[in-house]
């Protein structure tokens, strides 16, 4: 059955490949980036606008329910990460780390889940990182704002259960995109040294347990958090 | 305006009374308490409500809102009180 789904970082990297992924299975996406869009499709909507700007994620997720008359499936895959000594990261920073990685997942979420709630029917998949887990030297505020992405995920999968919402994260291993580009080589290996399977993540993994979320039968799975290659937390 | 949005409401309401089996919300009117305890409608219901009033407020109108702002949550007199004070902080929202 076709579904509507809300991916946000939809322009480059996981969340372009997600958007190319469920577009080839005939669902209807809505998508959204800074930038303007990367994807041409007849199902696809593209909106061009900051995840934290909550005017514009308001008016991106009512033109989605406008228009497709439902959501199915938010997947909050947008993200940035920095790697700094806290002594060394500035204030801006951490504002903008925080904007996006858990502002923009919480407005998405408080949006989407009002819809869903009034359809008795819902799917959200938050991201996390395996940096939460491992408590990375370098990444204290990326993996702050994803354990607060974590907290949040179990949560809200406690007060929208009762509407059949179900909520989960996915934490990847780094993968290689945009995202880690600019990490130095041996802190990447330090990282992957760290997992139970050492290699970088791949589109694949990510989807697979993604679909494991949002398959018809993990009606009784939610408020979960797994982390790839073989990490715990 | 404000007659249209009062309609809203109501309208929302009259809905969840099918929902909440609450026969007497069918007789909603602009006195009709959300909040406290002579309303009828718990937490989640109100939350409910409100959900759907902004998604009938942004089909209406083509205006999007955020009714549960940190205006009306910090509000002395909140808005949720009955229908009336709720029609009038939309009102004041839209305007």
């Amino acid at each position: 059955m076709q579904k509507v789904y809300i991916i946000t970082g939809s322009s480059k990297g996981i969340g372009k490949e997600l958007v190319l992924y469920y577009l080839s299975q005939g669902n209807i996406v809505s998508g959204c980036s800074r930038s303007d869009s990367t994807i041409e499709h007849e199902n696809y909507r593209h909106h061009s606008l900051d995840v934290s700007n909550e005017t514009d994620v308001v008016k991106m997720v009512r033109a989605t329910k406008r228009e497709f008359k439902r959501v199915d499936v938010l997947i909050n895959n947008a993200g940035i990460a920095s790697m700094n000594h806290f002594l060394t990261t500035s204030f801006s920073s951490v504002q903008n780390i925080f904007s996006t990685n858990f502002f923009g997942t919480f407005l998405f979420s408080r949006e989407v889940a009002k819809i869903m709630m009034r359809q008795k029917h819902g799917r959200i998949v938050n991201f996390t990182t395996v940096a939460a887990a491992l408590k990375l030297e370098g990444e204290a505020i990326y993996g702050a704002s994803k354990a607060a992405v974590e907290n949040l995920t179990q949560t809200t999968a406690k007060e929208l259960a009762s509407f059949n919402i179900t909520v989960n994260a996915i934490g990847p291993t780094p993968v290689e995109t945009d995202l880690i580009k600019s990490v130095p080589k041996d802190k990447i290996k330090a990282l992957l040294d760290k997992q139970a399977i050492k290699r970088f993540g791949t589109f694949e993994d990510i989807k697979n347990v993604i679909d494991f979320y949002l398959a018809d039968e993990s009606t009784f799975v939610t408020g979960q958090v797994i982390y790839l290659g073989g990490v715990n937390s | 305006m404000q007659i249209k949005i009062e309609k809203i409401i109501v309208e929302a309401l009259v809905e969840l009374s099918d929902e909440l089996e609450d026969e007497s919300l069918l007789k909603a009117s602009k006195e009709t308490r959300l909040y406290g305890a002579s309303s009828s409608l718990d937490s989640l219901a109100l939350v409910s409500l409100i959900a759907d009033i902004e998604d009938r407020i942004s089909e209406e109108f083509e205006i999007d809102i955020v009714i549960a702002d940190e205006k009306a949550m910090s509000a002395k007199t909140s808005p949720f009180r009955d229908v009336e004070s709720l029609t009038n902080y939309i009102n004041e929202q839209l305007s």
